[in-house]
């Protein structure tokens, strides 16, 4: 039974790390511009292309 | 790419600079036409190439630049320049604007729901042993003790904060002595929690801690889906303004031009308005000679000429030549002011709408909480105890949780606005909807709306229009644009000379021909009806052309819709008589007025009022302002000017008029989907109360109805995607 004073408090924490998580992403304004970030990623960093 | 860059005729911009601490300073534009990868990295690598620039950023998904300079004297101009030459218009952001267009209250909203998710699903992960009827075989009174005391430290916490939005609301409704939704909500909650407190210390029955955070999270999905449709209206109608630029240039004594924000401009100010621009305040012309297009102000067609000494109303448009005017008034104080004014009168009689959530509650919150109180005292009088009695009403307030009115109606009415979205309508808010619904009269200004609002030739011999097209090609004027259109591609007049206000002269193979006024051409005396223009070679006969304001291609299809529709329709135009009893003839509209001036519009909706009609007032110009504010409710072309679209409860865009006998289709679809939510939770709660009072609803059969009726009333507001389709 003493398992569970374990897994419990443990479970609660990750779903506390989730939540900081999403509170991150939130803050750091990533839900901002969901188009923009779905071409950004199809953007070259630098003009230093191969041929 | 080589960009040149005219910093000679580049007017100033600094006022939409936001000057930062640290000696930067940061701008916001809003750009148009970006759409893709490519547009954004164009924009971006262009931006922050040039100098003084340390940083720009495009956000695609709202249109947005952000640019950052290294200094306090950014150049905006150039930015704006570039972006021009790139071929993506932009227009600055006035700093306060652009500063309340960040939307703080959705980020809470949704960090709420999370805590609260997060509060739901924890909470239960503690009930599901409770509830498992482990204990009766492992689990110990001891064990299941520390069950919920794990569950109580878990969701209190996320109630207190999921519930805030709720608490402030209702704290602020009573306040005012009023009852909203937020008053049972918030009642139950913190009863919920005080209750499920002292079962815990007792080792009692009943505990509703996860419950009392998933009606929290099931309320904050209704309450974030409902702000993220007001938030999407607002911002859009911040676009709308930042386009519309309410800017002037003005002269200054150096001779520089420079941008302003209109509510900068002092009086006394000269101010250049070029042709196309619209007039900024009210002034005095000094030099120039133009036309002045009213159109929007008085609803009057027909062009208007100025010259110098003339006095000119802001909101009026300039068509010809480059205007000085002397600023007369501020912005506030300008002809539109008193139209302003009226408009404010309308927003507060508009104010008084009482929404169908918050009738549904006046009626549910008293009926509850007497039904509520009853079962404790009737408990108490059948011998029950106090604890029990106290938890038979708290279950009863639980089991009837008002999700069909904090959910299921933002529900339907984010998925009708969506519905309407597509089609090109914009939606300001859920109450809006619930109005149109209602309208049972539709009231139509003219000019810009049953019309298109722009001239276009309606008489005039084919061979005629080759000879005059290549010198209309030449022109600006609207009306020779017009001509030009009708004419097609084709070659254009050599030599030309445009006199504003008269006409335009030029070299057609080799012969002098003008184009333009009657006087223009040599013909004195003479003016029809219609507005028109006159062509003629040197020494040659004088040909006419007649323009007229066509009505829209869906103009009498869409009268005919709300015709069927059982809505009765009237023309007010600020128009002369012929033009509108024109236009009615047409439509088969048998109420019309002509001649109307923004009072007299407002006062026909008042009386129209006064006799208990629900009217929809469609108009765009200025002298619809004030009746769009009074009417039940209002929609405006997306061409309106931006008081109109303040106005207004719906904006369309687009060519067609068919908006508007869609958008009351989608409102009435809405609205009996929401009143089936409404009757749906009725029969719900006519069999939950009797349970709850006999005492036979526990925590699980709670969590249960409610996941289960809040999931009913969302796959029926769901439904309205097929609604309104033809």
């Amino acid at each position: 039974m003493g398992i569970i004073l374990i897994l419990a408090p443990i479970s609660v924490a990750l779903g506390l790390a989730g939540l900081g998580a999403f509170w991150w992403t939130l803050r750091s304004g990533q839900y901002d511009d969901p188009a923009g970030d779905a071409a950004r990623i199809l953007m070259d960093d630098s003009d230093n292309r191969i041929g | 790419m080589a960009l040149t860059y005219d910093l000679a005729r580049a007017p100033d911009l600094s006022a939409f600079l936001s000057k930062d601490k640290d000696g930067s300073a940061h701008l916001e534009l809003l750009v148009k036409g970006a759409r893709c990868a490519a547009c954004m990295s164009k924009i971006e690598t262009a931006v922050a190439g040039l100098p003084d620039v340390s940083m720009a950023r495009l956000n695609l998904t709202e249109g947005r630049l952000a640019v950052r300079f290294t200094s306090a004297r950014g150049d905006a101009a150039r930015v704006v320049a570039t972006l021009d030459k790139l071929g993506y218009p932009a227009t600055p952001f006035d700093p306060a604007k652009a500063a309340e267009a960040h939307d703080q209250e959705s980020r809470r909203l949704i960090l709420a729901l999370a805590v609260a998710g997060f509060g739901a699903g924890n909470a239960m992960m503690f009930s599901v042993p409770v509830w498992a009827g482990l204990f009766g075989q492992e689990l110990g009174p001891a064990t299941r003790s520390i069950m919920l005391w794990l569950s109580a430290i878990v969701a209190t916490p996320c109630a207190i904060y999921a519930g805030l939005p709720f608490f402030e609301s209702a704290w602020r409704s009573l306040k005012a002595r009023k009852a909203n939704m937020d008053v049972p909500i918030s009642v139950g909650v913190i009863l919920t929690l005080f209750i499920s407190f002292v079962e815990t210390f007792l080792n009692g029955r009943d505990a509703y801690f996860d419950a009392a955070v998933s009606l929290l999270f099931l309320l904050l999905i209704g309450r974030w889906l409902d702000h993220r449709l007001r938030a999407r209206a607002r911002s859009a109608a911040a676009d709308l303004l930042a386009l519309q630029a309410p800017n002037a240039t003005v002269l200054g004594s150096d001779g520089l031009e420079r941008v302003k924000p209109l509510s900068e401009v002092a009086v006394g100010e000269r101010i250049l308005v070029r042709p196309g621009e619209r007039i900024p305040v009210d002034g005095f012309i000094e030099d120039g000679v133009s036309e002045l297009d009213n159109a929007l102000l008085t609803g009057e067609t027909a062009p208007v000429d100025v010259r110098p000494g003339d006095t000119c109303r802001a909101g009026a448009v300039n068509l010809t030549g480059q205007l000085r005017i002397l600023a007369i008034a501020r912005s506030e104080d300008s002809a539109v002011a008193a139209i302003a004014r009226l408009v404010e009168a309308g927003a507060q009689t508009k104010s008084l709408y009482v929404r169908l959530a918050d009738k549904a509650a006046s009626v549910y919150v008293p009926v509850i909480h007497s039904v509520a109180a009853l079962t404790f005292f009737a408990g108490l009088a059948f011998g029950l105890g106090p604890r029990e009695a106290l938890l038979r009403a708290v279950a009863l307030l639980i089991i009837t949780c008002p999700c069909a009115l904090g959910l299921a109606v933002p529900a339907v009415q984010i998925t009708a606005s969506a519905r309407l979205f597509r089609k090109g309508v914009l939606v300001k808010s859920g109450a809006a909807l619930e109005r149109l619904a209602e309208v049972d009269h539709v009231v139509f200004d003219k000019t810009g709306v049953l019309t298109e609002g722009r001239p276009r030739l309606i008489e005039a011999p084919a061979e005629a229009l080759a000879l005059a097209a290549p010198l209309a090609r030449a022109s600006a004027h609207p009306l020779a644009r017009a001509l030009a259109a009708e004419a097609g591609p084709g070659p254009r007049a050599t030599d030309v000379v445009e006199t504003p206000g008269q006409g335009v002269e030029g070299l057609i193979a080799g012969r002098r021909a003008r184009l333009g006024r009657a006087s223009f051409v040599g013909l004195e005396g003479v003016r029809g009806g219609e507005t028109e223009l006159w062509f003629a070679y040197e020494g040659d006969t004088r040909i006419p052309f007649r323009f007229s304001d066509q009505l829209r291609p869906d103009a009498a299809q869409t009268i005919a819709a709300l015709q069927a529709l059982g809505l009765s329709v009237e023309i007010l135009s600020g128009d002369l008589e012929g033009p509108v009893a024109r236009a009615a003839q047409t439509l088969h509209i048998d109420h019309w007025r002509s001649g109307q001036t923004p009072q007299d519009k407002a006062a026909v909706i008042d009386a129209l009022t006064a006799q208990g009609r629900k009217v929809l007032m469609v108009g765009d110009g200025l002298n619809d302002t004030a009746a769009l504010a009074k009417a039940h409710a209002a929609m405006a072309p997306g061409a309106a000017l931006d008081a109109s679209q303040n106005a207004a409860d719906l904006v369309f865009s687009g060519e067609g008029l068919e908006a508007v006998a869609d958008s009351i289709g989608v409102a009435r679809a809405a609205r009996s989907r929401a009143l089936e939510n409404f009757g749906f939770s009725a029969v719900y709660n006519l069999g939950a109360i009797p349970l709850a009072m006999l005492g036979f609803v526990n925590p699980l059969i709670a969590a249960l109805a409610m996941s289960g009726s809040s999931l009913v009333v969302t796959l029926n507001a769901l439904r309205m995607h097929g609604a309104g389709r033809s």
